[in-house]
């Protein structure tokens, strides 16, 4: 296979694993704090990409064109709707079925995600059609044979990361991502050491529902279009990433991401038949390593053992 | 004298009106029927078709010259399966219907085909698009005045060789739609002696396609044929730019929409597309078929299949007036139909009884809308296509 192909595939996989992968450790989030399931996260998802775009028709109408200031606008009100958005779920959805079979959390959640994807398609305007996603990114390529390297995916490539790697710092070098992980560890030690239980778990869901925000709009920039569907495959990826990776393992989860894209990636490209059954290829191998690793590839550090 | 005169006229016009109702009173009565979703999601189109066929009669009993007074059994198959077999069975069993104007559901008249043939009734398809309803079996009572997939993708394929395409790559979705319309395409452009590069099948509800499009731009095709609806249509062609893919973006009538314009923006210039029918006032009869359905003032307007209804019971109507009202004759009549004008063109039943000459309208986006080609900028040379040759 020709370098600059090789190198092409190379980078759709790199785009394709971070955004995966972003949905996968909201996923290990909410399961670690809780060992909840939480269906919804795909829809979130969509909700804050639709809320970007209805920020960037509204700053156009106000006569806003700066496109790093736009775009800028366009995360803080996202993150803060999809945040919320978050919070409400937990408080109202999870936290109060918490004392009943995490089959019904796991089914209330998939019904709301249903609700949020209707109310998208019903409520934005002409919501049931593909949207058109501005690119608001420097769309310089540089292209060297087949591959075209573009600017705007490098740097959503590094914001990604960026994202990625300022969760870690946040989960493991700052008070409140002890305290998260204090809860995760043990909810009743944490209580009793003056956690206060609620908050973080509502901290929790509104630190996962922007980072489904971020994939979002990661998502729209990268396809420069969405629509009311999009949350929903990507909901079922990245739990099967989360899953795969371990669940509650946050490099579980990046590992799943990246093993995900590239699975449908080889699925693409390497296997003789037609293209139709690349995420067939890739969910079956997911439960191949699901029977070989139950755990997941990387296994929560603290299980519990009876 | 005058008044004498004038009175007399006016007793002439009298007795005129007597004898013209007594022989409209005279002449036998025949049935024919319609079937078609009257109520339900697709009831707009289908109250359009059941006012062009109901249009088609009254103008033909307005006729002196016409030999029968025809009445019009209506009914309703919501454009569904099941409900569709129990009307077309109630219609089919009426000996008193010498033939039908039926189905604008593809799901609904391939139900229905069997029964219309068990009982010998002969129809006319009046939107129903799915190749099988004329061609899985060789009935002679079922036949379509409308254009279907196989139409379409032969002017498809005469248009793109026709611009000096020889290379495609096909994507296609994995459904009924998309795997007829890859089917057809490609028997269409290989007649035209173009190569088909490389086919890939992606499912319905895909979002990437960065994998399949890294391959196709190895391949450098000069067309992208894409069968499939709008939704993946958007994101393909908008994830061909980001890849830098150059090959012009051929689509089917699943794109044909507004929401594909809205989705892609400035991405859109330049993407063929193809319909079948044509709207009603380019058709060649469209004038005069709009200004009679203005005039007998219907509550829905024709919808883009109303004329084909209409031209289904011009046919009907034709035949009976020749061969009597008799499904038999009707039948060995109907297959003979070669050349026929219409309101919709030219009319040729082949052995299936399919309209081989069916209306299909090429169309390319130019300045954020879908323009017919041969009235498009991109046909009269001022603009090209990216790698027309």
């Amino acid at each position: 296979m020709d370098a600059g192909l090789l190198a092409q595939y190379v980078m759709n996989g790199l785009m394709l694993g971070t955004m995966y992968a972003l949905v996968a450790v909201g996923f290990t989030l909410f399961f670690g704090v809780l060992d909840v399931i939480k269906f919804s996260h795909g829809d979130v998802l969509t909700v804050g990409g639709f809320t970007a775009l209805a920020t960037f028709v509204g700053l156009g109408a106000l006569g806003i064109k700066s496109s790093p200031f736009v775009l800028l606008i366009m995360l803080i009100v996202a993150i803060v709707v999809t945040a919320a958005l978050g919070m409400l779920i937990a408080r109202y959805l999870v936290l109060p079925l918490r004392t009943a079979p995490p089959l019904n959390t796991l089914l209330a959640t998939l019904m709301l995600g249903t609700v949020l994807r209707e109310a998208v398609r019903l409520f934005y305007p002409q919501g049931a059609n593909p949207k058109s996603f501005p690119a608001l990114l420097p769309t310089d390529a540089l292209t060297l044979g087949q591959f075209n390297l573009r600017l705007d995916n490098v740097l959503m490539l590094a914001a990604g990361a960026g994202v990625i790697v300022g969760l870690q710092l946040i989960l493991n070098r700052t008070k409140l991502g002890l305290a998260i992980r204090a809860v995760a560890q043990d909810e009743e030690t944490a209580r009793s050491m003056g956690i206060n239980y609620t908050a973080i778990v509502l901290v929790t869901f509104a630190l996962g529902s922007a980072l489904a925000a971020f994939a979002g709009i990661m998502n729209g920039l990268y396809y420069n279009e969405i629509n009311f569907g999009t949350g929903l495959l990507l909901g079922v990826i990245g739990f099967a990433a989360a899953i795969v990776g371990g669940l509650g393992s946050i490099y579980g989860a990046i590992l799943g991401g990246f093993l995900f894209a590239a699975l449908q990636i080889i699925g693409a490209v390497m296997l003789p038949f037609a293209s139709a059954y690349k995420d067939v290829f890739a969910f079956a191998v997911v439960i191949a390593l699901m029977a070989w690793r139950p755990t997941g590839l990387i296994r929560e550090k603290i299980s519990e053992r009876v | 004298m005058i008044s004498k005169l004038n009175s007399g006229a006016s007793m002439l016009a009298c007795l005129m009106v007597v004898a013209a109702v007594a022989t409209a009173e005279a002449k036998d009565k025949v049935k024919i029927g319609f079937i078609g979703p009257l109520t339900g999601g697709n009831s707009n189109i289908g109250l359009g078709g059941r006012n062009s066929v109901d249009l088609a009669v009254r103008l033909r009993n307005a006729q002196s010259s016409s030999k029968y007074d025809y009445e019009l059994v209506a009914l309703d198959d919501e454009c569904k399966p099941n409900v569709a077999v129990q009307v077309a069975t109630k219609m089919a069993a009426d000996r008193a219907i010498i033939a039908a104007v039926t189905h604008y559901c593809s799901a609904a008249a391939i139900a229905a085909v069997e029964i219309y043939h068990r009982f010998g009734l002969p129809i006319v398809v009046w939107g129903a698009v799915l190749p099988d309803i004329t061609y899985r079996n060789k009935y002679p009572e079922i036949h379509r005045v409308n254009g279907m997939m196989i139409n379409q993708n032969n002017v498809n394929a005469e248009l793109v060789s026709g611009l000096g395409y020889k290379t495609f790559a096909v994507i296609h979705d994995t459904t009924d739609y998309g795997k007829g319309h890859n089917q057809y395409f490609n028997q269409a452009i290989t007649r035209k002696d173009g190569r088909i590069v490389g086919t890939f099948g992606v499912t319905a509800d895909q979002q990437d396609f960065t994998a399949e499009l890294t391959q196709i731009k190895a391949l450098n095709p000069d067309v992208i044929y894409f069968a499939g609806l709008t939704p993946l249509a958007v994101r393909i062609r908008a994830q061909m730019d980001k890849l830098g893919v150059k090959s012009v973006f051929d689509g089917t009538s699943g794109i044909v929409s507004e929401a594909y314009i809205q989705g892609l923006g400035p991405l859109a210039e330049g993407t063929l597309a193809f319909l079948e029918g044509a709207p009603t006032e380019k058709l060649p009869g469209g004038k005069f078929f709009m200004e009679n359905y203005t005039a007998q003032k219907y509550q829905n307007p024709p919808e883009v299949y109303g004329a084909f209804a209409y031209a289904g019971m011009d046919l009907i109507l034709n035949t009976i007036e020749k061969v009597g009202p008799d499904r038999r004759k009707v039948i060995d009549d109907m297959a003979r139909v070669k050349d026929r004008d219409s309101i919709v063109g030219k009319i040729t039943f082949d052995d299936h009884g399919q309209n081989t000459v069916a209306v299909v309208t090429k169309y390319v986006v130019q300045d954020g809308k879908f323009v017919e080609w041969d009235e498009s900028e991109y046909a009269s040379g001022k603009r090209k296509l990216l790698v027309q040759r």
